[in-house]
C-alpha cells in the first residue's frame, strides 16, 4: 500500500532525511523509532505533505498506486493517509463536529459519494466517540481549543476513528501522556486496526509498543533506517539505550 | 427658478451599454463580487452638482412640507461652512469633487405607485436577483422589507401585518407626508444636521430610506430589513433612516447593500439614527457589500456613513452588528449614547479588506447614565495590500457612576503586504468607572493551514474556516439568514488571497 523509495527531504537546505525505503502493507503495523532528531516527526510530515519540506526530485512514495509526492497534503488526505498531530492545532470558533463534517464531506466528494447531512453525520459522530470513548461533549468544543494535552490526542484519535482512513501515521501520539491516558488512546487505535487499514506509529519510546503491538519495528537514525526487525527490536533499543546505536552506527560512518 | 420638469434630464441605457458593462463585470470575474451588474431601467436623474437650488428641486420633487426643505436648506448651509472633509481617518483616496456628482436618481416608472404590483418589473427582477423577492407570493416569510433603488423606496412588504401591531415601517419619503410629527420630533435628534461634514450632505440631499417607529410595548413581530441597491451611474446614494423604539418596545432591523461594478467611484453618505425611550431593545444589523473596486484598486464604493443610537430611557439597549466586506473606502462608526440609567450599548463587528480596499471603522460608546454598560467585539481581517483599521472612543462622564466598558479587538492578517491598524480613544471621567481593553494581532499560521489540509479540506477553505471561527462571536450576534450570508461573503471576499 505505502512504498517509500530514497526519501531524502530538507528544510532550509539542511538535509534531514537521507533515504529512507519502508514498504507498508495493509493490515500492517509499523513502529518507527529512534534518538531525538533522528527525523522521524519529518518523515511523518513530508509523508502528509507538509509544504515546508523539500524532497528531492530522485525520491519516490507511492501510496495506492498513486505518486503521493505530487499531490499537495488535502488530497493525500482524501485519498486515505492520516496524520495524527504530535502538537494538534487549535482552530478557536470551529466546532469539532463542524470540523469533521467539513473533513469526512471532502473525501466524500473526492471519491464521487454524496455529502452527508448535518443529522446523518451527528448519529456517525456519536458511534465513533462511543467507539473510542470520548466524551461526547467533545462533539460541540472548539478544535482544540482549550483541550487538556491528553485530550487533543484523544481528539486526534477520535478524528483518526472518524475518517477512516487506509494509511494511518501517529507522530508522537503518547507524548505528555499519563499513563491511564496513554491506555485510553492505545485501546482506541487496537479498535481502529483492521485487515484494509496499516499504522505507522512514530514513537520515542518502547512504552506504547506494550499497549499496541506492531508487527514490524525500524529504528530510525541520522536520517536512515539503519535497522528494522521484530517487536523484540523495540525491547532490545529499550534496554540497550540510543547510546548503544550512536557507537555502532557511528563507527561504520 | 426653473420649473422641475425642464430640470430634468433623463438618462437612458443604450442597450449596447448594459451589454458593455455586463461583458466587464464578468471579465472582472463573478466570482470575485457576484452583484456586479446593472439593471437597465429607465431613470431620470437631475443634472450634477450641488447648491440651494438643487436641495429646492430634490425636495419639490419629493412634495416636501416647508418644514422639510427648511430642514435641509440649514443643513445645506452647514455643509457649505464645514468646507472641507474630515481628513483624520487612516484612508488615502482621491477626493470625490461634490459637484460633479448627480444627487437624485429615481426609477421613471416609479412615479406615484400605489402597490407593489405595479413596480416596475425590472425593478422587481433587480432584487430577486439579489435574493429580496418583493412580490406578495414570493416574500422572504418572518421579514418585512423595504427596497430601496438608487434614490428611492420601491416597496415595503408585510406592511398589513406591522400595522395591526401599530409598527410604522415604510419609506422616508411617506413618512414625512404621513407621520410629520414623529419625523419632526425625532429627524436630526441624534446626528444634527451640521454634525459631520458627510452627515450634513446627507442632511441636505437624501433622498430616501426607512422609517420605523414601533409604539409602546410592542414587541415588532417580525424582522425588518432594507436593502439598498445603488444602480444608476454617477449618482451618489444619500439615504436617511431614522428607528424610534417607544417605550418598552423591541425591534431588530437588518440592512443589506450592493452595487454594480463600475470603473468610476460612487459615494455612498448615508445617515442612520436610532433613538431608544426606556426599556425598549434595538438591534440594528448590516451586511455591507458594496462593490469593493477591482483587484489593482479602480472603482467601488466611497462609503463614509454616521450611524448613531441614543438609549434616551432608563434601561434601553442598542446593539449594533455589522459585517462589512466591500467598499473601496469605509468611514464609519456605528454608537451609542448611553443617556439612561443602566442603558446598554453593543458593538460586534467584522470588518474584512482585500486587494485594495480600505476601511477605518469602529465605535463609540459614550457614558452619561448610572450603571450604563458598553461591549465593544471588533474583529479586523486583512488580506491583499489593503489597510484596515478599528477607531473606537470609549468616554464615561462624570455623572455616569458605576460604569462599565469592555473592548475587544482582534486582527488577523493574511500575507505580509496588508496592514491592521487599532486606535483605541479612552476618557475617562469618573472614578467608580471600570473600561477594559484587550487588543490582539495574529496571522492565520502555517500550521492552522497544514492541519486541516490533513483533514482533506483545501487552503481556500480551510482560511474561510479559520476566519468564521475567528469571527464567531460577531456572528452570534446577526440573525440566522444574515449568518449564513455572511459566512459566505467572507469566503468569496477571501477568494485566491492565498498562496
Amino acid at each position: 500500500m505505502l512504498e517509500v523509495r530514497n526519501l531524502k527531504a530538507s528544510v532550509d537546505g539542511n538535509p534531514i532525511l537521507r533515504g529512507i525505503d519502508l514498504t507498508v502493507k495493509e493490515g500492517e503495523v509499523h513502529a518507527i523509532m529512534g534518538p531525538n532528531g533522528s527525523g522521524k516527526s519529518t518523515f511523518a510530515q513530508v509523508l502528509a505533505g507538509h509544504a515546508a519540506y523539500e524532497v528531492e526530485e530522485s525520491s519516490s512514495v507511492t501510496f495506492l498506486g498513486e505518486d503521493l509526492l505530487d499531490m499537495p497534503a488535502e488530497e493525500r488526505a482524501r485519498l486515505g493517509l492520516f496524520l495524527a498531530f504530535q502538537y494538534p492545532v487549535e482552530i478557536p470558533g470551529i466546532t469539532n463536529s463542524y470540523f469533521l463534517k467539513a473533513a469526512v464531506n471532502e473525501i466524500r466528494v473526492s471519491r464521487g459519494l454524496e455529502e452527508l447531512d448535518a443529522m446523518d453525520f451527528a448519529d456517525q459522530l456519536k458511534e465513533k466517540m462511543e467507539l473510542i470513548n470520548v466524551d461526547p461533549r467533545f462533539a460541540e468544543r472548539f478544535v482544540n481549543h482549550g483541550f487538556s494535552g491528553g485530550e487533543k490526542k484523544r481528539n486526534e484519535i477520535l478524528q483518526l476513528a472518524v475518517m477512516e482512513p487506509r494509511l494511518a501515521i501517529l507522530d508522537e501520539t503518547d507524548s505528555g501522556l499519563d499513563i491511564d491516558a496513554l491506555r485510553v488512546v492505545s485501546e482506541g487505535v487496537n479498535k481502529l486496526r483492521s485487515e484494509n487499514r496499516a499504522f505507522i506509529l512514530v514513537t520515542h519510546y518502547q512504552r506504547l509498543l506494550d499497549y499496541i503491538v506492531p508487527d514490524f519495528v525500524h529504528v530510525l537514525y541520522k536520517g536512515r533506517i539503519v535497522r528494522s526487525g521484530g517487536k523484540e527490536l523495540a525491547l532490545e533499543l529499550e534496554e540497550k539505550g540510543y547510546d548503544w546505536l550512536r557507537e555502532t552506527e557511528d563507527a561504520l560512518v | 427658478m426653473a420649473s422641475s420638469s425642464e430640470r430634468l434630464e433623463t438618462a437612458k441605457y443604450a442597450g449596447s451599454r448594459v451589454e458593455r458593462s455586463n461583458q466587464q463585470a464578468k471579465d472582472a470575474s463573478e466570482r470575485e463580487y457576484k452583484y456586479g451588474w446593472s439593471s437597465a431601467i429607465d431613470a431620470e436623474t437631475i443634472p450634477i452638482g450641488l447648491n440651494e437650488d438643487t436641495v429646492r428641486l430634490i425636495s419639490a420633487k419629493k412634495e416636501e412640507p416647508e418644514w422639510m426643505l427648511e430642514w435641509r436648506l440649514k443643513a445645506y448651509r452647514s455643509w457649505a461652512k464645514l468646507g472641507d472633509e474630515p481628513s483624520w481617518a487612516k484612508v488615502r483616496y482621491t477626493k470625490p469633487d461634490f459637484q460633479s456628482i448627480s444627487y437624485y436618481s429615481a426609477p421613471k416608472s416609479q412615479a406615484k405607485k400605489t402597490s407593489l404590483d405595479e413596480v416596475d418589473p425590472e425593478i422587481l427582477k433587480t432584487f430577486e436577483k439579489l435574493g429580496i423577492p418583493l412580490q406578495e407570493q414570493k416574500r422572504l416569510t418572518g421579514v418585512a422589507v423595504d427596497a430601496v433603488f438608487d434614490s428611492v423606496s420601491v416597496g415595503t412588504t408585510h406592511k398589513g401585518i406591522l400595522a395591526k401591531k401599530g409598527v410604522i415601517f415604510c419609506s422616508f419619503s411617506e413618512a414625512v407626508k404621513e407621520h410629520p410629527e414623529l419625523v419632526q420630533k425625532y429627524l436630526g435628534s441624534v446626528v444634527p444636521q451640521n454634525d459631520n461634514f458627510y452627515a450634513a450632505l446627507n442632511s441636505a440631499v437624501f433622498s430616501d430610506g426607512s422609517f420605523v417607529y414601533v409604539p409602546k410595548g410592542v414587541k415588532c413581530p417580525m424582522d425588518l430589513s432594507t436593502y439598498f441597491r445603488i444602480n444608476q451611474e454617477n449618482t451618489g446614494q444619500f439615504e436617511r433612516t431614522l428607528i424610534i423604539a417607544d417605550e418598552g418596545a423591541e425591534v431588530s432591523y437588518l440592512e443589506g447593500c450592493t452595487a454594480p461594478m463600475r470603473d468610476e467611484n460612487q459615494l455612498h453618505a448615508a445617515v442612520v439614527e436610532i433613538v431608544a425611550h426606556k426599556n425598549a431593545t434595538v438591534r440594528y444589523s448590516t451586511v455591507q457589500n458594496w462593490y469593493a473596486g477591482d483587484a489593482e484598486g479602480k472603482g467601488g464604493i466611497y462609503n463614509f456613513v454616521t450611524k448613531r443610537g441614543k438609549c434616551l430611557g432608563d434601561n434601553s439597549r442598542i446593539s449594533w452588528t455589522q459585517v462589512e466586506t466591500g467598499s473601496a473606502i469605509t468611514w464609519k462608526y456605528p454608537s451609542c449614547i448611553l443617556m439612561g440609567d443602566n442603558s446598554v450599548g453593543e458593538f460586534y463587528s467584522v470588518a474584512l479588506t482585500n486587494n485594495h480596499q480600505q476601511a477605518d471603522t469602529g465605535t463609540k460608546m459614550i457614558h452619561l447614565g448610572k450603571n450604563t454598560r458598553s461591549t465593544i467585539i471588533s474583529k479586523t481581517i486583512s488580506a491583499g495590500k489593503s489597510d484596515n483599521s478599528y477607531r473606537g472612543l470609549v468616554r464615561v462622564m462624570p455623572k455616569a457612576v458605576n460604569s462599565r466598558s469592555y473592548t475587544q479587538c482582534d486582527s488577523l492578517l493574511i500575507g505580509s503586504l496588508c496592514g491592521a491598524h487599532t486606535f483605541p480613544y479612552i476618557d475617562v471621567r469618573n472614578h467608580s468607572a471600570s473600561v477594559e481593553h484587550e487588543a490582539s494581532t495574529s496571522k492565520i499560521s502555517e500550521d492552522q493551514l497544514f492541519y486541516c489540509q490533513s483533514r482533506g479540506i483545501g487552503p481556500e477553505d480551510a482560511i474561510s474556516m479559520v476566519i468564521n471561527g475567528f469571527c464567531k462571536e460577531v456572528f452570534d450576534h446577526l440573525p440566522m439568514e444574515f449568518a449564513v450570508e455572511a459566512t459566505n461573503l467572507l469566503g468569496l471576499s477571501l477568494e485566491g488571497s492565498v498562496g
